[in-house]
């Protein structure tokens, strides 16, 4: 990589970033706030060890959810169906694993294979529907959303595979025991999960996946050209399929680093929205492995750090609005770059390709 | 052969489930029997009464104005994802504003944003050219997002706090003068299925929010601009063909932005309902999914007025039985699954076997849950909507008419 | 009889080409005028110009005695000229009329859409004009011939006074064109003038009143159909001569290769594209094909390369069924595309160079090995393309994008003559490329031969036809009507087996 192409690669986030800065700066000096020492604050809080590792905790799952939308986007394919995906991985991987009781190493990889399965199969209706039925994705997604929520939350309850503790209101699933947990890690203070491990290997299998074989290669390919793929012999409705239920499985996952290493239960308190996040972190990593871990950890730190900002009076809120603008900021960016490039490449090749071209088809 | 046909009316080109208007009243007519029969032989009467009509009103309006809202970007050809976001902007600005100044400058404050916010989305997607479900999403977040800093800011000092407004004055309701009472004598008088309808008929004019009126009007306003109007014309020419569009001199963009921001302005007001009718404050989470279900009613209604309204009401009325009696679920269920059956059993005898096969299969999924479910959980009938619309989406697609260039990037001078 | 247009010295220029060159034209009011030429005459540049759509570098344009200048088409509307699109611009989902009054919509008031008015008027142009027109009909119930009429319809009703069809029978069955004719005969009674844009040389003589042939972006010459035959148009519209084919060893080794019996497809849109259609190419030479475009070869490629299937009829190559194979079979059987239209089915464009190497070739050795992408070696070899097809670029990594055509032309056509396939679809594989390259293109292609390989050579350039084809098959309308020894052939049979006549 030149010099200049990681200039390139990173000056779209960067300026996004810097965008939203600024609109914060403005919108805190319109409340009287000195914007500057806010963000030192904020720096501060956010960097204290204690703080730093749930941080880092909360990077593993946004880090997945931002891999998988990041394998949808390198097929143009969007999942927004990360959300259902998720929960669904999240809860048969607890059902399963609360209902079994297996040697350490086996009964931790039941759960997280079953999770797979459970986020990739819901992940398949949605691409089945696509393929065979030419249904838009993102809307059969935002719909099995909701399902997936409404079904877990109907089994979730204590005459299906729930339970009820005492003393709770909130309906769980079964505790995984003590074979199915997976260890800690003591830094800073405080406790890293071990799943941290299992998404860094996501991630670079990831990428190993995409510069190497062969699969990579026609995914890459039939998102940057379907006519080229398909003329060189890529099975396009497949490729499509397979790479939603891909996917899916690993949005299945993004819960599982906090169902083995902290609550060891599923119940509707787990948190919602990671559809959403994993498709801004993808964009803003540009859909590469290291790129995304650095915007999970950015995303983290702005929530982790946000609540400092009452002190002042300014409600921690403000942080979901700098995340919206940064995404906004980054494909505007994006945009913009690429209609620059069009435009060049346009004058460069002159009009005799577009005297020579046959009927223009829309992608 | 060209023929002198009547102005083109709805009912006549509707591609829908049913074929004409008058099987859609022969359809309808026999629900209320069936369900008038139901009625009787269970003893739940809560199907049919008055409280229930009212209630499916009041969750009806908030999903057909987020479904106008759906339905004005999608025929331009822009997917709007943002509804819920828009909604979110109408429900706070309706309270606040409301607070400040009145009911009634908080719908038309609602009004004003909901527009704004319906062309921020048009530039970023059409001029700009941003990816529609990513502009969509961004919208949604900074919505919420704003919503709660907002609330935050102002509202902890008038006696509300980040996540509640301070109550907004209510704006006033009426009774239908001389058919309410009218209507509520026949259903006193208990006469099998006049009576259930009556009551039905009643619940709908009483205490009725002059709000609701006007924005129901949006449903016949909207068919009218479509397929009489010259903008409504070349709004659909937008969504359907974009190309054949420009090339006879329309502006696209121009059209775009318009029906974009028309359809957050609709949006709006329907969270401004949410905030001024159905209640009187701002609640956050007030939305609820709502402009999602938007979304779903425009599939639902195959992308026409009408349709977005049939969707809404049955949707509304789904989630108004949700907090009623649990039985009244069961058996509206019952009642729906008779219907089904002898759908099933008209679809067998014009040997139409898919959807027969399909009704009959609905037919007997009520009649197990009749037998085996004793509660209906209260998630599936949440996620009734959403099930649905995608049943529709798999089972139907041949049969439904998007735009034919709904959500997909244009830009000008492609050919 | 006055002239309804005036065409003077039009001349348009693109960067390597020269698309209309001191055009001239002349059409008498009330009259069907046809303009006729094979691939790259110029014709469809003038249309755009007669149509405003594109600017004329020189030239003048005068429209019922006035000089004209047409910025856009809505100029070229107000003037009475229309244009009625080989690609329609219809919505499916509304009516006839709503697509015929779209933008120019009689109103009350300003916005509301008068659609009495409107009605009373469409019927009123069709009776006029005798054009058979439901206006309530909904447009997803028409089939291409009434839809044309629509578009026909659609120019009318704005007061043309001068239609332009642009190769309108291209899409229509052979009843529909006898529709069509008749109701441009009507249209013409009625005072009309017609510009008719074709290469079909049959349907042309029965129509036209005046026939000007164009060759290489020029005007050649007017005929009347009276004044001329088959053989003088064909003739015209080739050139007086074709080139020497060159001589080269014809080593052809007589084994069938591809084998295609009575292909029949229709596509999505109803139009039936290939039409029993049968060939057969063999080892060791190259079968070239003759015809202008958009008489199926691109849909007979997609279908050797089993990308989409006939409606009947057997397709075999290399011994496989194209229709049960999945292409990347087929490629790895040892078929190799050079396909028309580059930076869309032949490059990954904002991918860099080595990564185009592997495009094609990425299901089987030495670009992959099993699951895993080769890069070692793609590398390798993309240097080795380079060099022995004196791609010029600053290097392996740049992307594809970089390169301009004629150098992404030489790269892929290296990329897929490796690995000595058995089976070449070579479709306009010179274009945009500079002679030097065309050189060693074509030496390459004839070193394929001489090693036994098949070749199907597309072109619409002759010279490159005769210069390597072993024998050439002309298609039209989906069917091949003749196949001729470049040796012996004249140009008369071809300009009339490739505009369709039946007989010389």
């Amino acid at each position: 990589m030149t010099k200049n192409r990681i200039f390139w690669a990173v000056a779209a986030p960067v300026a996004a970033i810097l965008n939203s800065l600024l609109f914060i700066y403005i919108i805190l000096k319109i409340r009287g706030v000195d914007p500057l020492s806010m963000f030192s604050l904020m720096i501060s809080y956010g960097f204290d060890p204690r703080n730093l590792v749930s941080e880092l905790n909360q990077t593993i799952a946004y880090y997945l959810a931002g891999v998988a939308a990041a394998i949808g986007f390198k097929m143009l394919l969007f999942n927004i169906g990360i959300d259902g995906q998720y929960r669904m991985g999240a809860f048969f991987g607890a059902v399963v694993g609360g209902a079994v009781a297996l040697p350490p190493v086996l009964h931790v990889l039941l759960i997280v294979i079953t999770a797979m399965i459970a986020g990739g199969l819901w992940a398949a209706v949605a691409g089945y529907l696509k393929v065979r039925r030419g249904v838009n994705e993102v809307i059969s997604n935002i719909m099995l959303n909701f399902i997936a929520a409404a079904v877990i939350s109907y089994l979730l309850l204590p005459s299906m595979l729930g339970t009820l503790p005492e003393g709770s209101q909130t309906a769980q699933t079964f505790p995984i025991p003590a074979s199915g947990q997976m260890p800690t890690i003591k830094a800073f203070d405080g406790e890293i999960y071990s799943f941290l491990f299992v998404a860094i290997f996501v991630g670079i299998a990831y990428w190993v996946m995409l510069n190497k074989t062969v699969f990579g290669f026609n995914l890459k390919a039939t998102g940057l050209s379907f006519r080229a793929a398909r003329a060189s012999g890529v099975n396009a409705p497949r490729m499509i399929f397979v790479t939603t239920v891909l996917s899916g499985a690993i949005a299945g996952l993004v819960g599982i680093g906090t169902l083995l290493s902290d609550t060891h239960k599923y119940s509707m308190a787990f948190p919602a929205g990671y559809a959403f996040t994993g498709l801004a972190l993808a964009l803003l990593g540009r859909n590469h492995p290291v790129g995304i871990f650095f915007a999970a950890f950015l995303w983290s730190f702005l929530e982790r750090s946000a609540p400092v900002l009452e002190f002042e009076g300014v409600p921690p809120e403000i942080v979901i609005v700098m995340q919206g603008t940064i995404v906004l900021s980054i494909v505007i960016a994006y945009e913009v770059v690429a209609r620059i490039n069009l435009r060049q490449q346009q004058r460069a090749v002159g009009s005799v390709s577009a005297e020579a071209q046959p009927i223009k088809e829309s992608n | 052969m060209s023929t002198q046909s009547a102005t083109p009316n709805k009912a006549e080109k509707a591609k829908s489930f049913f074929k004409s208007p008058a099987r859609v009243t022969i359809l309808i007519a026999i629900v209320f029997l069936v369900v008038s029969l139901v009625e009787n032989i269970t003893g739940a009467v809560d199907i049919s009464s008055p409280g229930t009509s009212g209630a499916t009103l009041r969750f009806a309006i908030p999903l057909l104005m987020a479904g106008l809202g759906g339905l004005w970007a999608e025929r331009a050809g822009v997917i709007n994802i943002g509804l819920e976001g828009m909604m979110i902007v109408g429900t706070w600005t309706a309270a606040w504003f409301g607070y400040l100044h009145g009911p009634w400058v908080g719908l038309l404050a609602a009004a004003i944003f909901g527009l704004l916010s319906g062309l921020f989305h048009a530039i970023l997607t059409v001029k700009i050219g941003i990816d529609q479900a990513v502009s969509g999403l961004a919208i949604n977040l900074i919505a919420a997002g704003a919503a709660r800093y907002l609330s935050g800011i102002f509202f902890p000092a008038v006696g509300g706090d980040r996540t509640i407004s301070p109550p907004v004055e209510t704006l006033p309701t009426f009774t239908v003068p001389v058919l309410a009472p009218f209507f509520q004598g026949i259903d006193e008088k208990n006469i099998f299925l006049i009576s259930n309808v009556s009551g039905l008929i009643y619940g709908l004019l009483t205490d009725l929010s002059v709000v609701t009126v006007g924005l129901l009007l949006f449903v016949p306003l909207t068919s009218w601009i479509l397929w009489r109007s010259k903008f409504g014309l070349r709004m659909r020419f937008s969504g359907e063909n974009p190309m054949a569009a420009e090339s006879l001199g329309i502006n696209v963009y121009m059209t775009r932005y318009i029906a974009i921001s028309v359809s957050g302005m609709l949006a709006s007001l329907g969270g401004a309902y949410l905030a001024l009718v159905a209640s009187s404050v701002y609640r956050e989470g007030q939305t609820a999914g709502r402009g999602f279900i938007g979304l779903a009613t425009v599939i639902f209604g195959n992308w026409r007025p009408g349709g977005v309204f049939a969707g809404s009401v049955l949707f509304g009325f789904t989630d108004a039985l949700r907090v009623r009696q649990s039985d009244s679920v069961m058996a509206m269920i019952m009642a729906a699954g008779i219907v089904a059956g002898l759908l099933s059993l008209y679809y067998v005898l014009s040997r139409k076997w898919k959807p027969a096969a399909v009704s009959g299969g609905i037919a007997l999924f009520a009649l197990w849950m009749n037998l085996r479910v004793t509660n209906i959980p209260q998630e599936f009938i949440t996620a009734f909507p959403n099930l649905a619309t995608l049943i529709v989406l798999t089972f139907l697609a041949q049969r439904l008419t998007p735009p034919a260039m709904a959500g997909m990037p244009y830009r000008r001078g492609s050919e | 009889m006055d002239n309804v247009l005036d065409v003077v010295g039009i001349e348009k220029k693109y960067p390597g080409v020269i698309a209309n060159r001191d055009v001239a034209l002349t059409v008498k009011a009330g009259s069907i005028h046809a303009i006729i030429g094979e691939n790259g005459a110029g014709k469809s540049t003038l249309m755009k110009i007669l149509y405003g759509l594109i600017r004329p570098d020189a030239g003048h344009i005068k429209a019922f005695g006035k000089d004209v200048e047409l910025k856009s088409p809505q100029d070229a509307i107000a003037l009475g000229i229309g244009m009625v699109h080989q690609h329609f611009k219809l919505a499916d989902n509304a009516t006839v009329l709503e697509n015929v009054i779209l933008g120019s919509e009689p109103t009350r008031m300003g916005f509301i859409i008068n659609f009495d008015q409107a009605r009373k008027k469409l019927v009123e142009i069709a009776e006029h004009y005798g054009l058979e027109i439901d206006p309530d009909e909904s447009l997803s119930n028409l089939g291409v011939g009434e839809r044309q009429r629509v578009e026909i319809a659609k120019v009318l009703f704005r007061g043309a006074k001068i239609l332009i069809l642009d190769e309108p029978t291209a899409v229509l069955v052979p009843q529909e064109v006898e529709e069509l004719f008749s109701n441009l005969r009507e249209l013409v009674k009625r005072g009309l003038t017609v510009l008719f844009i074709s290469h079909k040389l049959d349907e042309v003589l029965s129509i036209a009143d005046e026939i000007t042939i164009m060759r290489q972006g020029a005007t050649v010459a007017s005929r009347t159909p009276k004044s001329t035959n088959k053989v003088e148009l064909a003739e015209l519209m080739v050139g007086g001569e074709l080139p020497k084919p060159r001589a080269g060893a014809t080593k052809s080794t007589g084994e069938s290769l591809i084998s295609i019996k009575n292909a029949s497809y229709m596509r999505q849109d109803g139009r039936q594209v290939l039409n029993n259609l049968s060939l057969e190419l063999k080892g060791g030479e190259i079968l070239g094909l003759a015809g202008v475009e958009g008489n199926g070869q691109s849909e007979l490629i997609e279908l050797i390369m089993g990308l989409v299937k006939p409606s009947g009829g057997t397709v075999e190559i290399l011994g496989l069924d194209a229709t049960k194979t999945l292409t990347k079979d087929i490629r790895n059987a040892g078929v190799a595309y050079i396909p028309q239209d580059r930076q869309r089915d032949g490059l990954l464009m904002s991918a860099p160079l080595w990564e185009n190497r592997v495009l094609g070739h990425q299901f089987a050795s030495p670009m992959a090995n099993n699951a895993w992408v080769n890069k070692g070696e793609a590398i390798e070899d993309s240097k080795r393309v380079v060099s022995e097809f004196d791609v010029r670029t600053p290097g392996i990594n740049v992307l594809a994008s970089a390169l301009s055509g004629g150098n992404q032309q030489k790269f892929i056509v290296g990329r897929e003559l490796s690995g000595s396939p058995k089976v070449i679809l070579a479709a306009q594989p010179t274009r945009g490329v500079d002679v030097g390259a065309q050189a060693i293109i074509w030496d390459h292609l004839m070193k394929a031969r001489s090693e036994g390989a098949g070749i199907l050579l597309i072109s619409a350039d002759l010279d490159e036809l005769f210069s390597l084809s072993d024998r050439i098959a002309v298609i039209y309308s989906g069917s091949i009507v003749a196949t001729l020894d470049p040796n012996k052939t004249t140009p008369e049979q071809l300009g009339l087996a490739m505009t369709g006549a039946k007989s010389a």
